[in-house]
């Protein structure tokens, strides 16, 4: 009996994807079938393709049908494979050539004021979420993903860290709650990840097991890299143990607040101005800033309200994060601007650093600005203000 | 088929539809002599002498006309996609049993694909006018019996003026006319602002018929269109469906990638200097020229700028403009939503335009060379800044010029468009098929950088500093085969199925038949 699996997605709003159904055969040889709105330029190269990953999983007879709507390289490599794995267990994989552009590293301090999730088994909205500029993205596997699609979404976002340009961003991928999380990491973690974001976090030991899973993997593969961490708490009892969590790993970077699960958890309604979630979101503040760490919002989930987003984003920043997450690309501006130090605080900075130099030049152990005096903690955020302004591109950075 | 390299290096044919075709010879180059084509002398004695020249219906119209095989016979696009008229008149000249005609729209739009079946049975030997959509798919099939010609809007103009194309019999729709002729778009069910893309056909053919769907008594004013020039008025139920002639609301784009485009171009307008106090620009009416257009209101509000005109298709982010003191005056070249229709009829600073004073080659100059800076749309560009808009990648005819060869002419010429649509690279090596020379052409903005013409040391110069992502032609079209990889070329037949012209009436490429 043929067995038969499909892959990927279909439909008249569908672009940038390619639909796989194929039939393992006992003989007869590989036979493609194409249908796409590209036939004519890259029926070829596509047909060649889907022979060459065949060959790659040790397929020998098959019909693979492929309803292409203009799918990159990379998805129609990882939506065949995925079909093959649905049918054969199989050790082999189809990798697309890792590009140059990705092969960079990320830092622990760097600013993650926005990052922008991309639903995992969606390949039409990675090709330009890094044109928006945010800080970092996430490839989702978690809630954007249908539970029956997990799989072949893994296998996307292994393909998309090899070959889409994000353009600087930092490369975060957002797991499966544990335990099935962990299984996500085999795939992930050899590609050039930055960061994982381990989604309703309740206690350090999660933070743990991933932490080990990913120490294993880099060891198999003889992988010297850092890869960081940042858990989501989404539940009462996760903010009950923030800071246990923040300090369970020294690969914590930064912890953000899911309100979504967090209100339904507490049994309330999530509210714009969010008194409901007061609490917690200071908690997880105090928590994460207690560790070093940066404390990181919720995202809002109004994308056609600029305004309600840009409030939001200010009372965040009062209230001491670093970062909120964006849904949209073009929640990105709106706050980034937000997160953006002020003119007059670039400058009450800049006159800061200026006061503390001239006191270190003297040897003056004391650094005064007019007749105040500049307390250590006070020197250090005018140099994160300052560090911000340069990043903004608000001030040319001083040759060092 | 006799082919020779033209200017633009293309091959060319040089007879077309059994008429000697002139290859193009470069921009500003060809000049024609001798008189412009002048239409039969009219008397007035030989109309009714109480001015009333309503016949019965549009057959009668057609026949008195004298309708018969192998003549030209122009429609409009006044109605967009909500035309009925020009099917219409098909239907009846199949029922007259008449063969041979040349379709010489101002445009096509999808709605036309029921006169497919004329094409088929030799009602209509040619189109010449924008192919679009399913026709275009027909024609690039090689469905045709005679050769297309696309001309810009300012082209068909020109090719009327200088007897190139004879018009026997235009017919015009006309949403508001009196019993003389004296026909208007501005009111009635089928409102659709200006009719100035008849106003050549009007003056020129040797017989012309208004049909209207809402009569209105002696004087209609304003007479857009002059009843003096006017053989038959025809009075019809319908002219056209109103909900898509004029989209009740255009909209800006939502997608984030788009108005991150527009917002690039504005930006980048905004750098170069060319966003300053009485400059004058032109945007399009699709998603993302609507959003530039924002764009630029949002940098004029801030800085305090007004603009002396903008130029274009008129539609409510325009008129809003216009009632907000941003633009002195809207110069209308095609009504795109009800608002524009209403700013039209209201407001004096929103003057009606023809492709006669905006974009006519046998004009003592056109507006075309006096607007600032232009957004408009490609379907490929090329290495040396060429564009195409009348067909995509696989080789099928599938848009019409408009006016967009005409609006070259502008001092920056700037188009938007995305790096690649799905895996198809919009920066080629060559372009399919060449609609404006590179020499025209100053910037391309895509979402993964600007690339600015080399020509334009002054724009180069003056974006330095921006802050922009300014890269070279080359390096983007290497970042699209990166992400893409390269197309396959068309394969294409030897057979010629449309030519396009230039401004001048020259032909600057040919479309071929694609293989299947």
């Amino acid at each position: 009996m043929d067995k038969i699996a499909t892959a990927g997605n279909r439909g008249e709003k569908v672009r940038s994807d390619c639909f796989v159904n194929l039939r393992l055969k006992e003989s007869g040889g590989i036979r493609v079938q194409l249908k796409s709105k590209v036939d004519s330029m890259f029926g070829k190269a596509i047909r060649r393709q889907a022979g060459e990953v065949l060959e790659a999983l040790g397929v020998e007879h098959a019909t693979v049908e492929l309803e292409d709507s203009g799918a990159l390289l990379f998805v129609i490599g990882a939506r065949i494979e995925s079909a093959v794995r649905k049918l054969l267990t199989t050790g082999d994989s189809w990798l697309p050539p890792l590009i140059e552009q990705n092969r960079y590293e990320t830092e622990r301090d760097r600013f993650r004021h926005s990052r922008l999730y991309l639903p995992g088994n969606t390949p039409g909205m990675m090709l330009n979420a890094g044109i928006h500029r945010p800080d970092g993205i996430i490839l989702d596997l978690e809630d954007s993903v249908a539970p029956d699609r997990k799989t072949e979404a893994r296998i996307l976002v292994r393909n998309a860290l090899r070959q889409v340009d994000f353009y600087g961003a930092e490369r975060m991928v957002r797991i499966n709650q544990l335990p099935a999380g962990l299984d996500d990491l085999d795939e992930i973690i050899p590609q050039q990840v930055h960061l994982i974001l381990i989604p309703k976090c309740e206690h350090g030991s999660e933070v743990k097991q991933v932490e080990e899973r990913i120490g294993s993997i880099l060891h198999d593969h003889t992988l010297e890299r850092q890869v960081y961490l940042m858990p989501i708490i989404e539940s009462c009892l996760g903010v009950e143990h923030a800071f246990e969590i923040a300090g369970s790993s020294g690969l914590v970077v930064a912890m953000a607040i899911g309100l979504e699960d967090y209100t339904a958890d507490l049994g309330v309604k999530r509210t714009p101005s969010g008194e409901e979630s007061l609490y917690a979101r200071s908690r997880l503040v105090n928590a994460c800033k207690a560790a070093g760490i940066q404390p990181i919002d919720s995202v809002f989930s109004d994308v056609a309200d600029m305004e309600g987003l840009k409030e939001n984003v200010s009372r965040s920043k009062a209230m001491g994060f670093e970062g909120m997450g964006c849904i949209h690309p073009r929640q990105v501006p709106v706050i980034h601007e937000g997160f953006m130090p002020g003119e007059a605080e670039i400058k009450r900075a800049e006159k800061i650093i200026e006061a503390f130099n001239d006191a270190a030049r003297r040897g003056v152990g004391v650094v005064a600005l007019g007749s105040k005096m500049i307390d250590p903690p006070v020197v250090k955020r005018a140099q994160k203000t300052m560090e911000m302004a340069y990043n903004f591109g608000l001030r040319q950075q001083p040759e060092a | 088929m006799k082919t020779v390299t033209n200017a633009a290096g293309r091959a060319v044919i040089t007879e077309l539809n059994g008429e000697r075709s002139i290859p193009f010879k470069g921009v500003g180059k060809h000049k024609p002599g001798g008189g412009k084509y002048g239409p039969p002398i009219p008397s007035c004695s030989d109309y009714p002498p109480d001015g009333n020249k309503v016949v019965k219906n549009l057959r009668e119209a057609l026949e008195k006309a004298g309708l018969r095989d192998g003549m030209t016979i122009s429609t409009h696009h006044h109605f967009r996609n909500g035309d009925m008229l020009a099917n219409q008149v098909f239907d009846l000249a199949h029922e007259m049993g008449v063969k041979n005609l040349r379709w010489f729209p101002s445009a096509s739009f999808p709605c036309h694909e029921h006169l497919i079946r004329y094409l088929e049975d030799g009602t209509i030997q040619r189109i010449e006018g924008s192919m679009n959509g399913p026709l275009g798919r027909f024609v690039s099939e090689g469905g045709m019996a005679g050769t297309g010609v696309l001309r810009s809007h300012g082209g068909r103009y020109q090719a009327v003026q200088d007897g190139e194309v004879h018009i026997d019999i235009a017919v015009i729709g006309a949403p508001a006319a009196d019993e003389f002729g004296n026909a208007n778009g501005l009111s009635g069910d089928s409102a659709c602002g200006l009719l100035g893309f008849a106003l050549a056909d009007s003056q020129y053919a040797d017989q012309v018929i208004v049909v209207t769907d809402h009569p209105v008594r002696f004087p209609c004013i304003p007479w857009q269109i002059q009843g003096n020039y006017v053989d038959y008025v025809v009075h019809v139920e319908k002219l056209g469906d109103p909900s898509l002639i004029i989209s009740g609301t255009t909209r800006i784009t939502r997608s984030p990638d788009r108005l991150l485009l527009a917002e690039l171009t504005a930006r980048f307008c905004q750098s170069a200097g060319i966003i300053r106090d009485g400059f004058s620009f032109q945007s399009g009416a699709g998603g993302t020229s609507l959003a530039v257009g924002e764009y630029f209101k949002k940098i004029m509000k801030e800085q305090g700028i007004r603009a002396r005109f903008a130029r274009g298709g008129s539609n409510k982010y325009l008129v809003s403009m216009l009632e907000e003191g941003l633009v002195d005056y809207i110069l209308d070249g095609q009504t795109f939503d009800l608002d524009g229709v209403r700013s039209m009829a209201e407001n004096p600073g929103h003057v009606w335009t023809s492709p006669f004073t905006s974009y006519n080659y046998h004009g003592k100059g056109n507006f075309a060379n006096l607007v600032d800076v232009v957004i408009l749309g490609a379907t490929e560009v090329d290495l040396e800044f060429n564009a195409n808009v009348v067909t995509h990648s696989d080789g099928y005819l599938l848009h019409g010029i408009g006016g967009w060869q005409n609006c070259l002419f502008s001092r920056t010429v700037i188009l938007p468009v995305p790096l690649f649509r799905d895996r198809v690279p919009v920066i080629k090596e060559e372009v399919t098929t060449l609609c404006g020379p590179g020499e025209l052409i100053d910037v391309i903005v895509t979402e993964r950088g600007i690339a600015i013409n080399p020509r334009r040391t002054d724009l180069i110069e003056r974006t330095k500093h921006s802050g922009l992502p300014i890269k070279t032609i080359r390096e983007l079209k290497a970042e699209a085969d990166r992400i893409c990889g390269i197309p396959d070329p068309p394969e294409l037949e030897e057979r010629v199925v449309a030519a396009i012209k230039w401004v001048d009436g020259t032909v600057i490429d040919v479309v071929r038949q694609v293989h299947r």
